[in-house]
């Protein structure tokens, strides 16, 4: 089937987002991970600041992330009219 | 949707009354056995009820669910609710890897285990934002199933089967070595025979029911795994913090361990225990040197010794006489075990620093790796296929989105509470267990040393009679087993964590087995060998194929091959290099074809295991042959851009696929389009 300008629109915001919290999660993963020494030099509630984000930090990050996506993409299907039948 | 008569909603409610009904039977469970314990029931007595209670539990529930149709049995029907499907990925996911050995992992190293918490969490984003989404609204039954459909052919199929059936059977390997440890250790029955029980466990719930069992199973698994996990931790962090959120608390804990671990690296005691075991060390490596030389010279040493010795050293002298090795193969073997004595000759490893090492090449190194096992767990999660079949399960892709939220929230619970666990831990044996006298250790350390050495062993080296840090030699899983212990709770317990550790390997067990029949029944027979089997037949089929696949892991761990992490990592590299490459850029770029995959994936393997081969020491590889010092767990971080190049030329070198693959690439991409292909299998 021929896909609309719509459709094309929506696959570029999703690719969009998709792009911007997979920067986020690279940037508190591996650069964040990469200067984790330097970072050590920081505290936070008590904890050195490389070491809270990768025990706590990048793991409540993750789960942010997710719950954005899934909300914003949730959102978007309805908005441009690509959203399943009800499964109520 | 096209089911007017079921409504999901009234479906997630019943679930939820089901499933609080069963969180308040377990908890009632649980209390009549502190009761029992407190009138006097043995610890045997309370292992054994644990075990059989839960198991049959399970079986029960397996029993219930059981199913001959091929949705329920392959995808659990397309209506498991977002929410539940997500815990039922927690208990899938979390193995008995994470639930006993992750804190210890984390007490042992310090930070370098994090790469293990934030691979097995971080990969989740990748689930979410590139896979799961698309997997659903494509609908089929396995992961070879996509690959199959999307780039055409039996060939990547086979492929897929595969890499499928390689990074599974390493996995369940881990899982039912698992099982077995933890049944024999709190029941006192045999491995072996621990291994069978269990494996009776897993049988009976996905032979029966298949997915719809398995998932139904994972829910509750999961429910008595975090009740398990948490419970002594928070009472721990109350005892040693007064606050009862230990992600919070712990940060004082570290920074008091932290101190002490400066006080203990200067301690002059300590230093003394570390020289002996130095000197110990250094005597090992000359006496390997030349064996019968040092042989004869310290056999003769004692000989003298006890010739010159006075009357009131007579018997010492004696005694060291009778011990000394009794022959020059004897000694070797003493040598051998004293030279690791090494390792423990240095000061206590700083538990929040990155990357140690002894000058900046060594510490690059260290970090290098870290990011390394990071980056292939996480790629390993997105890719492991028992994972990635859950999200099949749920009934719109709009679900399957809120699920992998669900499933990385659950995850996280654990995870999260994981490194707060060893740093209480830490606290307690530095504060605690170091300092004390030989003659009253704390009860459970007392216990723990006697019941199983490899665990817990305290040695009074310099002969003081006051236990020093480097007199004690700790087994990583022995964190995650005493804590009921060291935070004073009873043994009831004790034996909920072990059905605890059991619910997680059991349920990573089941879903790693239906993957491997799955892939043979589904993708091998009904697909590629005889696709106009019965529905029953094919079913059958694999349920036939899901006990064989059993019966063989089971064997194979009977023969207890190489170290569990390994394995494990192994696994996730594996599945990294394989999949991950072939999944993802069959989404987001429709010009992939048959060609760039196939080659891509066995690129992707063949690199991988290249690598493994060649470096690790099973396999009779040496450290000489690693790639920028890369250890060899994490092959993935060649496997995987080795498996997307080769995909991304190999594409572009031969034809684009047909208009149908375009458009079932284009039908993946939304949830929903008009006109659209069908694609969902029944």
């Amino acid at each position: 089937m021929e896909l609309t300008q719509k459709h094309v629109d929506y696959w570029n915001k999703n690719l969009r987002i998709t792009g911007l919290l997979l920067f986020i999660w690279f940037v508190v993963t591996f650069v964040a991970g990469w200067y984790s020494r330097e970072l050590n030099s920081f505290t936070i509630l008590g904890f050195p600041l490389g070491f809270y984000n990768a025990a706590q930090g990048s793991l409540i990050v993750y789960v942010v992330l997710i719950w954005i996506y899934q909300h914003y993409m949730n959102k978007l299907d309805i908005e441009y009219g690509v959203h399943e039948g009800e499964d109520e | 949707m096209n089911q007017p008569a079921f409504s999901h909603k009234t479906f997630f409610g019943q679930l939820k009354k089901y499933y609080i009904f069963y969180t308040v039977g377990f908890l009632a469970f649980l209390f009549a056995l502190a009761i029992a314990e407190q009138l006097g029931m043995s610890r045997k007595w309370i292992g054994y009820w644990f075990l059989f209670a839960t198991i049959a539990l399970y079986a029960g529930i397996g029993i219930m669910s059981r199913t001959v149709d091929a949705a329920e049995y392959y995808v659990a029907g397309r209506r498991v609710p977002a929410f539940f499907n997500g815990m039922a990925t927690g208990a899938d996911w979390m193995s008995a890897a994470s639930f006993i050995g992750m804190a210890g992992t984390l007490y042992l190293s310090g930070f370098d285990g994090l790469a293990f918490v934030m691979g097995w969490t971080g990969g989740y984003c990748l689930v979410a934002f590139l896979l799961a989404p698309y997997l659903r609204k494509f609908g089929q039954f396995t992961i070879p199933d996509f690959l199959g459909e999307r780039y055409g052919g039996n060939i990547v199929r086979s492929v897929g089967i595969f890499a499928a059936i390689l990074c599974s059977f390493t996995y369940v390997i881990a899982q039912i070595y698992g099982v077995g440890l933890i049944t024999s250790r709190f029941t006192g029955l045999e491995f072996g025979i621990g291994v069978f029980v269990g494996l009776g466990g897993i049988l009976v719930c996905s032979f029966l029911g298949g997915m719809r069992a398995v998932t139904w199973t994972q829910v509750a698994q999961y429910i008595i795994l975090i009740i398990a996990y948490l419970t002594p931790v928070v009472w721990l962090s109350v005892k040693h913090t007064g606050n009862p959120i230990p992600q919070i608390a712990y940060g004082q804990a570290l920074e008091k361990v932290t101190a002490r671990e400066k006080v203990l690296t200067n301690d002059p005691k300590e230093i003394e225990v570390r020289n002996i075991l130095k000197a110990r060390a250094d005597a090992a490596n000359a006496g390997l040197k030349e064996p019968a030389a040092a042989y004869a010279k310290g056999k003769a040493d004692l000989e003298q010794k006890l010739a010159n010795a006075p009357a009131d050293q007579l018997a010492a002298a004696e005694k060291a006489l009778s011990s000394y090795p009794k022959d020059e193969e004897a000694a070797k073997a003493q040598w051998n075990k004293d030279k690791g004595l090494a390792a423990r000759a240095g000061p206590p490893l700083p538990h929040a620093a990155p990357f140690p090492g002894k000058d900046e090449k060594a510490q690059d190194i260290a970090r290098r790796n870290f990011l390394g096992i990071v980056f292939c767990m996480m790629i390993g999660t997105a890719a492991l296929p028992h994972i990635l079949m859950r999200y099949y399960t749920t009934p719109s892709v709009r679900q399957a989105r809120q699920s992998v939220f669900w499933s990385l929230f659950f995850i996280f619970l654990l995870y999260f509470t994981a490194p707060a666990l060893a740093v209480l831990a830490k606290y307690d044996v530095y504060h605690f267990l170091v300092g004390s006298s030989f003659a009253s250790l704390p009860a459970w350390a007392a216990n723990w040393a006697q019941v199983d050495p490899t665990l817990l062993s305290i040695i009074d080296i310099n002969g003081d009679g006051i236990v020093q840090l480097a007199e004690i030699v700790l087994g990583g899983d022995i964190i995650v087993l005493a804590t009921p212990e060291i935070a004073g709770l009873p043994y009831v317990v004790s034996g909920l964590v072990a059905a605890g550790g059991l619910a997680a390997a059991l349920s990573t067990a089941d879903g790693l087995l239906l993957t491997i029949a799955n892939a043979l029944s589904h993708d091998l027979y009904y697909k590629m060998i005889d696709p106009h089997a019965t529905t029953t037949r094919r079913v059958t089929v694999s349920k036939v194929l899901l006990v064989v696949v059993a019966l063989i892991a089971a064997y194979v761990t009977s023969l207890k091959p190489g170290n569990i992490l390994f394995l494990v990592g192994a696994a996730f590299s594996l599945a990294a290099s394989g999949f991950f490459p072939a999944l993802v850029i069959g989404v987001f770029w429709k010009r992939a074809n048959k060609w760039g995959a196939i080659s891509g994936m066995v690129a992707g393997l063949g690199v991988c295991m290249y690598y493994m081969y060649t470096t690790y020491p099973f396999f009779g590889g040496v450290a000489a042959n690693q790639w920028f010092s890369m250890n060899p767990i994490s092959a993935g971080v060649f496997g995987v851009p080795a498996g997307i190049i080769t995909i991304l030329v190999v594409s572009f070198l031969t034809p684009e696929p047909s208009k149908e693959v375009q458009e079932l690439v284009e039908h993946v991409r939304y949830p929903n389009l008009e006109g659209d292909i069908n694609t969902q299998a029944t």
